[in-house]
């Protein structure tokens, strides 16, 4: 029988057309940050748990209230969900005596998307429902090709894409930073009511340049914190310049009024957690209590994305492979099938 | 050396105990896919998002269609190494191959929440070729046709259509050969389909030699689905069982089953994590029962002696089935943690769609091998 030797050769020359197409296959990088991607930046020790954020982003993305009590009063939900982009969670310990104490203390963690570099769930979608803005780096959600197979929801490190489960016509629902409302000069909701500015929108490389500049500061002592969006650079640059009709088109943000005020300095974790997780987020915290015991899991500096697109394209890229092993399959196969094989199966 | 004899149908009644209780099933499945549809999946099923996927997706889309690896298991020993002595399990492999692969193609539209938009992973302005999901719909929906067309000969020559019988099996090898490339492919990545879940997959199961894992335990489950239908065809039908074939086929399915325990150990030990196989954990727990079940084959059917006996191949069939099985439970759910809050268990309804779809297996597998040439006809054998 000499066909198995005929297999075996078949193998090789598939083996070998393999090698040399699979050689320039690189892994594939995690991604960055864009330049110009907006964010947000929660800053723990800032927030006052009143929840304005969850209320506002329930009316800017026309969500309906959830309930989690007994009699359906008020918006109570206990997670984000289906129809809950954006929540605020607490950490409790103890006594629950001191704000911002991990023993006998408590504090607030923002809940919601964190726009990732490199995003999961983008990476996951089969038919580009999930969809990264390569200028703003806002991770966006089209219904319109969705297909509801859940794998954003299952991919996501965070638990940030949710699936509504509740309705034959359901729809992921996740924060989009308010992008509809970017046209009308808008920012995100949570950011514009925030009364304390625990939650600021911008672009995220001035919101971590300002979270690394809290960090630098002495516990106690005092600073300004900005409210609502902070200016970048360039905009700071121009302020004491007439403002006015202008101004819309020069920042692309509607014009308010400066909003920063005086208060004291966190003790801060020295860490800005979303800087390096997954190739880093959009969405940037900053916090007294351990990341891990309010909610933010460990993440490792490179996604998972990367990981699994490397093994997708290492295998598949530009089909090399596929047909390398089809052309293999298909020498041995008409070797092997016989004439009246066919007629057998 | 192709002495064995032509198929021909069984025949016999269609009405027994078997189809009735599998067609009341298959009625039953209908009526919850019905609410379903109406309702919504959480109307039906105990879904979360801590765990979007269930048994819907673990057991009837990616076990099942593991299971349906027998076709392309048996192609490969057949076709491309030769081995035309095992050419009579062919076609039965391939019917259950054929009706496993179309059945975990429903099974996704049942669990998909914007089915109606599932054009979309079929329009080339909407791919997304970085998803594994992509890769695997595409795959999967292309080698169900593949594989009507590998049947359609069967068909074919029931309704005496020889010339168009010659046309396809002109082109044969051709279909041969991608119809086991495009397993391959997506029986491989449905194991990358968990990569991307990153930490969320325990340790024991999250490693990038996933699609190893899953193309060598989909053809492991191939063999032994075949060990366990031809033992269960034969009792069933009261036939004499293959055992010329069966013994050297176990002994090939063995062999790979060694390949596949020295890379599933030694990935373990090389990423580190051995350590989590001895905490006192449910995920150790599990490790241990899904590593016993591709251990113990080897002490039933170890031998030739041992692999002469159908009921030892009939065990060691199930074992590795479950074994391929727990490796995807393990992986997709019980390894599987999203954070504190949320916890799954199937609700009925899912567990009766999921009984549904496997009666509507068994109950096509019937008609099929009673009224079309699958089976090798009886009387040749010895």
């Amino acid at each position: 029988m000499t066909t198995r030797r005929d297999f075996l050769k078949g193998a090789l020359a598939g083996t070998a057309i393999v090698s040399a197409g699979a050689t320039p296959v690189q892994a594939r990088e995690t991604h960055t940050r864009p330049p110009e991607g907006l964010g947000l930046l929660y800053d723990a020790t800032l927030c006052v748990g009143c929840k304005a954020c969850v209320a506002a982003c329930k009316e800017a993305n026309g969500n309906p209230p959830v309930f989690s009590t007994v009699d359906p009063l008020w918006d109570t939900p206990l997670d984000t969900n289906g129809h809950t982009f954006n929540i605020i969670k607490m950490y409790r310990n103890g006594t629950m005596e001191t704000k911002d104490a991990e023993q006998n203390g408590y504090s607030f963690m923002k809940v919601s998307c964190m726009h990732c570099a490199d995003p999961s769930c983008v990476s996951a979608c089969p038919v580009s429902a999930m969809t990264k803005d390569p200028v703003t780096g806002v991770v966006g959600y089209d219904p319109g090709k969705c297909i509801g197979c859940r794998y954003c929801v299952a991919a996501c490190p965070f638990g940030i894409p949710k699936y509504q489960f509740d309705d034959p016509f359901g729809r992921i629902g996740k924060c989009e930073l308010c992008r509809h409302r970017h046209k009308d000069g808008h920012y995100s909701a949570c950011a514009e009511v925030c009364p304390t500015g625990a939650t600021l929108f911008g672009r995220t490389e001035d919101l971590l340049a300002e979270a690394k500049r809290r960090l630098a500061l002495k516990p106690g002592t005092t600073t300004t914190y900005p409210r609502g969006r902070l200016r970048h650079a360039q905009e700071k640059a121009l302020q004491g310049q007439p403002e006015g009709k202008g101004a819309m088109q020069r920042h692309g943000w509607r014009d308010e009024p400066d909003q920063s005020y005086e208060g004291p300095v966190g003790n801060y974790i020295q860490h800005v957690y979303g800087e390096k997780e997954y190739g880093g987020t959009q969405v940037l915290k900053l916090s007294a209590v351990n990341f891990e015991k309010v909610g933010m899991p460990n993440l490792p500096p490179n996604s998972s994305a990367a990981t699994s697109e490397t093994i997708q394209h290492s295998l598949y890229g530009g089909l090399i492979m596929p047909i390398a092993v089809l052309g293999a399959l298909t020498f041995v196969a008409k070797r092997n099938v016989k004439p009246d094989d066919g007629e057998e199966g | 050396m192709t002495t064995h004899s032509a198929p021909v149908p069984v025949g016999g009644p269609l009405l027994n105990k078997t189809t009735v209780i599998a067609g009341l099933l298959v009625m039953l499945m209908a009526a919850i896919l019905l609410y379903r549809f109406i309702f919504g999946l959480g109307a039906v099923t105990n879904l979360s998002d801590g765990y979007p996927w269930g048994i819907w997706i673990v057991v009837d889309v990616m076990i099942g269609s593991a299971f349906a690896c027998g076709g392309f298991s048996v192609a490969m020993l057949v076709y491309l190494f030769n081995r035309g002595e095992y050419h009579p399990l062919v076609r039965p492999a391939l019917l259950a191959s054929l009706l496993g692969y179309t059945l975990a193609g429903a099974g996704v539209i049942f669990d998909l929440g914007r089915w109606w938009n599932v054009w979309n992973m079929y329009w080339p302005w909407s791919a997304n070729p970085n998803s594994v999901m992509f890769e695997v719909a595409v795959c999967i929906t292309l080698y169900i046709f593949v594989m009507w067309i590998e049947f359609s000969p069967v068909v074919l020559e029931q309704f005496g259509l020889r010339d168009a019988k010659k046309k396809v099996t002109k082109y044969m090898f051709f279909i041969i050969a991608l119809g086991t490339l495009l397993p391959m492919m997506h029986q491989s990545s449905l194991g990358t389909l968990w990569v991307v879940l990153g930490g969320q997959v325990a340790p024991l199961w999250q490693t990038p030699a996933v699609p190893a894992l899953f193309l060598l335990t989909a053809i492991i489950m191939g063999y032994a689905v075949v060990l366990f239908e031809s033992c269960l065809a034969s009792s069933a039908y009261r036939r004499s069982i293959e055992m010329n074939i069966l013994t050297p086929m176990a002994k090939v399915m063995l062999g790979i089953v060694a390949v596949y325990l020295v890379v599933r150990l030694g990935d373990v030990t090389v990423r580190g994590v051995l350590g989590d196989a001895f905490k006192p954990n449910l995920n150790a727990l599990m490790f241990w029962l899904e590593t016993a079940c591709f251990v113990v084959p080897f002490f039933i059917i170890g031998t030739e002696v041992q692999r002469r006996n159908p009921a030892r191949l009939f065990v060691a069939g199930i074992l590795l089935m479950l074994g391929g099985s727990l490796l995807r439970l393990n992986g997709f759910l019980i390894g599987y943690d999203t954070g504190p809050g949320f916890s799954y268990f199937p609700s009925l309804s899912e567990i009766l769609v999921t009984a549904g779809m496997f009666a509507t297996e068994v109950l096509l597998y019937i008609v099929v091998t009673r009224r079309f040439p699958v089976l090798p006809r009886e009387a040749a054998h010895s």
